[in-house]
């Protein structure tokens, strides 16, 4: 399968008082086009740092200090590397081929704005050129907007090729030339209204004129997903999505997602804490430990046959339809990532830790096929098998 | 013959809502709107069902921080008469010496530990409440307490914010049975921690539960955890207790639809392959005004005439397992001929 994204030795620090907050070090991820990628960790372990660095939207006191991102959208392509492209390109970037669902919908709505604006404003913002195409065909096949609409005809063709031009921007503060995009506005609102029928929400036309606070959090959730999915992005980056919501909810929101991916988006990367919801929809797996990534392969494989401690560790704490036994624990707490421990950063719970990995950081190896483990342990066990 | 702890009969929470130019009451939110529930000695009870449905009021009726407009809530003590603890004022609640018997532990330890006190301060805090210590008595008891949720003397002198999340929860459950309590309701005490911490947590609410001979009431939303941790469990549905039984019978052979679905909707971290869930359609319906009849008509796959009509009564169909559907016989046969489920376990 070809990669989609692939993230190299992604390193992002946070500048605090109380001193550098190494957040990632050296991260190493690949994203395979239709594949859903699931990210488990516990809190504080970087899984949202690491998708905003991707996209280039951390905020300060953060700084991505180095490393690479390589974004190929259709396969066979040469891979761009996101973070040397300027501010503008990765705007169109964002929102388009790669989008972002937030964990709380709360905060990601604008309160004062209407569902629709919201909503209509990812088509606006993206896709102005091809709906000014579109319209233009309209207008040529003889529907009319009224007197002007020969000059709104021409200064949509101008909006067709370069949406953002200066002269469009010195028109819309004179008055009737500035109705020109109105057209565009009604498009982008009809669409917003097909997208939103789309996930299952009834009348839809209702909804567009409503507020954030007027819906209940899976309706909320919903329209942020579907201002995420409005572009149609190659890649949709859930970042707890279903983390606040109730299990009946959680239930519509992982199904929905289920059959988005079929129809119309290629891949998934999906953040979350819950392992449950990384095994029943994900197809691969990546585990996080402190800005690290200790072990990644097929969800099965992974869940089935750990082999870094961390992650059988994490298995048996939590509890299960057939539990036997105590829940095991892991001793201690997640180290403060200001004085990040020498070595592998988990060492110090570690049950299996030897004197090598006090010293030397392991890498990421390829232990079995298709299972890639970060573990002095591992490898001394298993070694020879590939 | 198991003791009854605590006995609720039609206990109701309805908060007023308050609207029009004179500000009258027009509305009220039934939070909870008459639950019959009996809580035995030394059981945990795990309550479980979606946010808003009446999960936290249940809890903090049941031992009268918010005081139920309705109902009753009998408390039997040890040994005595028991007290309707339901209409009790909070002075006269301490004055009988039942407060410190009824204790609660909060979701989020952050903000209900304050963050100007001494560790030995909020832990010594409800014992000064109950007797007369000297400082170095009242010190040891504090560290004696300290020690049996796994923290230590070096600890005492510190303040919240120096601890973890998991510790702070420690320090939660320590200032509860500080009180030498016979009930604690744990609201959430572990959804604010991560996945590690929150088996320590159970494993250490687990082992006091039978130290010290406690009874529980554990809300939560996570089936999971509820299953691990408690011995029966009672399912809620916007305000109202729908289906309680024993934790495995739940798992083995739930009778109401509203069961059936947080049942199946659970993520399972163990891949198995196969995973067909039911999904309801739409949200709870506002508690503001509940649906007539049943009130989970709304969302219910297998709704007929009477569902919309009558409001079921929750009957016993025995072995400790109360059911409130007008369908339970069919349920079961039901859910497996639409989804194909026949079993969680």
């Amino acid at each position: 399968m070809a990669v989609l994204l692939t993230a190299q030795d992604l390193t992002t620090n946070f500048y605090t008082y109380e001193g550098v907050v190494r957040a990632l070090d050296k991260f190493t991820l690949s994203i395979d086009h239709g594949c859903t990628f699931g990210l488990v960790g516990e809190s504080g372990c970087g899984k949202s740092v690491t998708v905003r660095s991707m996209l280039r939207v951390i905020q300060s006191p953060g700084v991505i200090e180095g490393g690479r991102v390589l974004f190929s959208e259709q396969a066979g392509t040469d891979p761009i590397d996101l973070l040397e492209l300027s501010e503008e390109e990765m705007e169109g970037i964002r929102g388009d081929s790669i989008s972002m669902i937030f964990q709380e919908p709360n905060a990601a709505l604008n309160p004062v704005l209407t569902i629709g604006y919201q909503v209509a404003e990812s088509f606006l913002f993206h896709r102005t050129a091809q709906m000014s195409t579109r319209i233009c065909e309209k207008i040529d096949g003889g529907v009319s907007f009224g007197l002007l609409t020969p000059l709104y005809r021409a200064m949509l063709s101008i909006a067709a090729k370069s949406p953002k031009s200066r002269f469009l921007k010195a028109c819309s503060r004179i008055p009737l030339l500035r109705r020109w995009d109105t057209p565009v506005k009604d498009e982008a609102m009809r669409r917003a209204v097909d997208i939103i029928g789309k996930l299952g929400i009834a009348n839809p036309e209702e909804i567009v004129t409503r507020y954030p606070h007027n819906l209940s959090g899976g309706m909320k959730q919903r329209i942020v997903i579907a201002i995420a999915l409005a572009c149609h992005p190659t890649l949709l980056i859930a970042d707890e999505a279903t983390s606040n919501l109730d299990v009946t909810v959680q239930a519509q929101i992982l199904q929905l997602l289920n059959d988005l991916k079929k129809e119309s988006i290629s891949s998934i990367l999906l953040i979350t804490h819950d392992l449950g919801v990384v095994a029943e929809t994900c197809e691969k797996v990546g585990v996080m430990y402190a800005g690290t990534l200790c072990e990644t392969g097929k969800v099965e494989e992974v869940f089935s046959r750990p082999l870094h401690p961390y992650t059988q560790a994490l298995l048996t704490s939590v509890p299960k339809f057939h539990q036997e036994g105590e829940l095991q624990s892991i001793e201690g707490s997640v180290p403060n990532l200001v004085y990040p421990p020498s070595g592998c950063r988990f060492h110090p719970r570690c049950p299996k830790a030897m004197e090598q990995c006090s010293i030397e950081k392991p890498e990421l190896k390829e232990l079995r096929k298709g299972h890639f483990v970060a573990c002095h342990y591992a490898e001394a066990q298993v070694g020879g098998l590939v | 013959m198991r003791k009854k702890i605590l006995e609720l009969k039609g206990l109701e929470k309805h908060y007023p809502v308050y609207g029009g130019v004179f500000k009258r009451k027009v509305n009220s939110v039934k939070a909870l709107d008459g639950i019959d529930l009996d809580i035995y000695r030394g059981e945990c009870l795990g309550v479980v069902g979606e946010s808003g449905c009446g999960k936290t009021t249940t809890g903090k009726a049941v031992i009268n921080l918010h005081a139920p407009t309705g109902g009753t809530a009998l408390y039997y003590p040890e040994n005595g008469e028991p007290v309707d603890i339901a209409g009790m004022s909070n002075r006269q609640m301490k004055k009988a010496g039942i407060r410190s018997r009824l204790q609660m532990v909060f979701q989020d330890p952050t903000t209900s530990l304050n963050p100007r006190m001494l560790i030995k301060h909020i832990v010594a805090e409800p014992i000064k409440e109950q007797e007369k210590l000297s400082a170095r008595e009242l010190e040891a008891k504090v560290v004696s307490i300290l020690e049996m949720v796994g923290l230590s003397r070096m600890h005492l002198m510190r303040y919240p914010h120096e601890f973890s999340g998991g510790q702070r929860q420690r320090i939660a459950v320590a200032r509860a049975i500080a009180a030498s309590p016979e009930f604690i309701v744990l609201d959430e005490p572990t959804s604010a921690l991560d996945v590690s911490v929150q088996a320590q947590i159970l494993n250490l609410l687990d082992s006091l539960r039978k130290d010290l001979n406690l009874t529980y009431l554990f809300v939560t939303h996570h089936l999971l955890v509820v299953k691990y941790i408690s011995t029966r469990i009672a399912v809620m549905y916007l305000g109202k207790c729908i289906e309680t039984c024993p934790t495995d019978e739940l798992f083995m052979n739930p009778l109401h639809p509203y069961t059936h679905a947080l049942l199946s909707g659970i993520p399972n971290p163990e891949v198995t392959g196969n995973s067909s869930r039911i999904v309801l359609e739409g949200d709870v319906p506002s508690p503001l005004n509940p649906p007539d009849g049943c009130r989970f008509h709304t969302r219910c796959p297998f709704c007929i005439d009477i569902c919309r009509r009558e409001e079921p009564a929750l009957i016993d169909v025995g072995g400790g397992h109360s059911v409130a559907c007008h369908r339970q016989d069919s349920v079961a046969a039901l859910v497996e001929e639409r989804y194909g489920i026949s079993g969680y376990c």
